[in-house]
């Protein structure tokens, strides 16, 4: 799995962009599933058990887009300003590097506005290497996605990406590995999480869906001075209790842990203050859908290096296959 | 995917007629939630070309017409009626009145301003101490809406109560190469949209949407592109130019737009990320068609396609607007050539639109 972490998060696909990372994931479960489409926004709905069986219609939901940036501005000597596709912090992104989707890379430099406070982003620029505007290899309208090389570090692997890759590797090994299931699972690769989960919106709406389950990243209160937070890296996925987008349903929530009891797989309970996951949007489509999320604990998130356990990625596979298998009373 | 002109091909045209007509839709007052002036004056041109319309319970007016042929797209075009401007909150007395902006106003533009009052238009100004009276610390600060009052005179105070509307008192005008008159934004957009339908290409099914309540949170373009069920969507509206050059004589690197530099197609706004294929579509008939574009500088701002695209299953979206400076002020400038440009690229842009726009 971890060759397939790599393989994903090295893919471009800012918000809006997703096609690469798509067709990747279209080739990969290929003949894994039962149906396959794209709908109209682009999500990818992938669709696998009896479909009039005794189960649920279940949607499990993880993003294929990532953070990036947008070029606004060439100027005459051949830089490009920029502003930010998703949550960019300007703290990380001076020095970093960028690739195009056109395959044109770049630096983010800043103007010398002093080294004490944080640069704000229109005081930054994209240097792609060359002096005059006339040889620009890219456009205003441009997206670009950040670029840092993939690292195994034996327990824990650090990416660009990895919000939400990681949890796009768990739903692709999900839909693989779940033969035996009573239910009408739908493992759903959405677009435009990172701009306010407006993909997952429109792809639940199409769904409609009887149970929704996002799979994606939460932060973690395990590093120097972090903000309180009760979860960590590598203490097993963390079923979602609540953030500042969605409370989950509690009967999902208790289904969750029954289940990681039962299988024995370790688990933390997560609530996160800020941010949100797709099972937001899932939630409140229709008349209303019982949703919960299962998160894969990870530090530095929306930095160019995000860093997951590789157990907790496993665990979270686990949790979610052996939940799925067994019929399901909310 | 490239394309090829139609030889038949013209514009629709953007005359007389049409500039008194857009002239008519300036001067109407209509803010977000009282849209019925300028509903009207769409409702009269829609029957006189004899298009199905139907107005929805939220007040938008949604026109059907049918290309030549079956299972056509179905493309919903979205311009809002409504315009930024204010409400009467507090009568204080002998015509005075406060007030609270509905849409994005800058408090700074408003001391000073001549208003219309209520759907009859009674003039009122926003009043303030003149510079006589100013310290020159009071000079410093902007004074917040709070302090301002709506202030009709005691003679029409009876005419006007809370909750009613007020707008900019500008009546539209020519100046040369530009139109300048109030509520542009998007008037212009209205215009158009009514253009089009009465030059309705015949290779689609063309849905649009009269919408309101826009300025306020794209609100009515919601509930229309649920009752219509496109297969995608463009929204017509007018974006600010902020092409001034810089007081320091810098670079100016944040214009968003610029005047004379065609219609400007939306890649990214803080509502939308426009369909890639649409953008795609739109450049290429630009390019056939030897009719200017820009791109809009990706940032904020937001236009109905933010609530259409998100609509049922998802609608691929994407925006044109015509640049304008000075939008949400009293007095806003577009060239007419923009707006002849705008008008020229999205009926070429819709009658090269098939089952394969789309394809991935």
């Amino acid at each position: 799995m971890k060759e397939l972490i790599q393989d994903l998060v090295q893919i471009a696909g800012p918000s809006g962009y997703e096609a690469d990372v798509r067709e990747y994931v279209q080739k990969d479960l290929k003949g894994h599933v039962d149906e396959m489409k794209v709908d109209p926004l682009g999500n990818l709905i992938t669709r696998k058990g009896p479909k009039d069986g005794s189960g649920l219609n279940v949607m499990l939901a993880a993003h294929l887009d990532e953070i990036g940036v947008i070029v606004t501005h060439l100027d005459d000597n051949g830089f490009a300003r920029f502003t930010t596709v998703g949550g960019v912090f300007p703290r990380n992104t001076v020095g970093a590097r960028v690739k195009f989707l056109n395959g044109t890379g770049g630096v983010i430099g800043m103007e010398p506005t002093g080294y004490s406070s944080v640069t704000p982003i229109n005081q930054m620029y994209i240097d792609v290497g060359v002096t005059k505007k006339s040889e620009m290899p890219v456009k205003v309208g441009d997206v670009a996605a950040f670029e840092r090389t993939f690292e195994d570090l034996g327990k824990r692997l650090v990416s660009k990406a990895l919000d939400d890759r990681v949890g796009v590797a768990v739903l692709i090994e999900i839909m693989k590995q779940l033969k035996d299931t009573p239910h009408n699972v739908f493992g759903v690769f959405t677009v435009q999480e990172e701009v306010g989960v407006r993909g997952a919106a429109a792809a639940a709406y199409g769904v409609d869906p009887d149970l929704g389950i996002a799979i994606d990243v939460t932060l973690t209160g395990d590093t120097p001075k972090a903000k309180t937070m009760d979860v960590s890296l590598g203490k097993g996925p963390a079923i979602k209790v609540k953030d500042s987008g969605m409370i989950s349903d509690p009967r999902v929530v208790a289904w969750m842990e029954a289940g990681a009891k039962r299988a024995r797989i370790p688990y933390q309970k997560e609530i996160l203050t800020g941010g949100s996951t797709d099972a937001r949007a899932i939630q409140i489509t229709r008349e209303g859908v019982p949703a919960g999320c299962v998160s894969i604990p990870c530090r530095y998130v929306h930095s160019p290096s995000e860093m997951v356990d590789y157990k907790d990625v496993q665990d979270s596979v686990k949790l979610l296959v052996q939940l799925l298998k067994r019929p399901i009373k909310l | 995917m490239a394309i090829r002109k139609k030889p038949s091909w013209q514009a629709p045209r953007i005359g007389v007629g049409q500039i008194n007509l857009l002239e008519n839709l300036s001067n109407a007052s209509a803010i977000s939630g009282q849209e019925d002036a300028v509903r009207k004056i769409v409702l009269s041109e829609i029957k006189s070309h004899g298009s199905d319309y139907e107005i929805d319970p939220l007040g938008n007016v949604l026109v059907t017409v049918k290309g030549r042929g079956r299972s056509l797209p179905k493309v919903m075009l979205a311009a809002h009626m409504d315009e930024v401007g204010f409400m009467l909150v507090n009568d204080e007395g002998e015509g005075l009145f406060s007030f609270r902006a509905v849409g994005g106003l800058d408090a700074r533009q408003l001391a000073g301003k001549a208003v219309w009052v209520g759907k009859d238009q009674h003039p009122a100004v926003i009043g303030a101490k003149p510079i006589h009276l100013t310290t020159y610390s009071e000079r410093q600060n902007t004074m917040g809406m709070a302090s301002l009052r709506i202030d009709l005179g005691p003679s029409n105070s009876k005419k006007a109560q809370v909750g009613d509307q007020a707008t900019f008192a500008t009546k539209f005008t020519r100046l040369g190469p530009s139109l300048r008159g109030k509520a542009l934004d998007d008037r212009l957009g209205v215009a158009t949209l009514i253009e089009l339908i009465k030059n309705a290409p015949a290779n689609i099914d063309l849905l649009a949407a009269f919408t309101v309540q826009e300025e306020i949170g794209l609100r009515g373009a919601q509930v229309a592109a649920h009752r219509m069920q496109p297969d995608l969507a463009i929204a017509l509206d007018c974006t600010p130019a902020n092409d001034l050059p810089m007081w320091d004589g810098s670079a100016n690197e944040q214009y968003n737009t610029k005047l004379d530099a065609g219609p400007a197609i939306y890649v990214a706004d803080r509502a939308t990320l426009s369909d890639p294929r649409l953008v795609a579509h739109l450049q290429r008939v630009g390019d056939t068609y030897k009719i200017p574009y820009q791109i809009r500088q990706p940032g904020g701002g937001g236009t109905d396609a933010g609530s259409i695209h998100k609509q049922r299953g998802g609608i691929p979206s994407v925006s044109v607007s015509v640049p304008g400076r000075y939008l949400h002020t009293a007095a806003s400038i577009v060239r007419l050539a923009d707006w002849r440009n705008h008008v020229g690229l999205i009926h070429a842009a819709l009658s090269h639109i098939d089952k394969n726009t789309l394809k991935r």
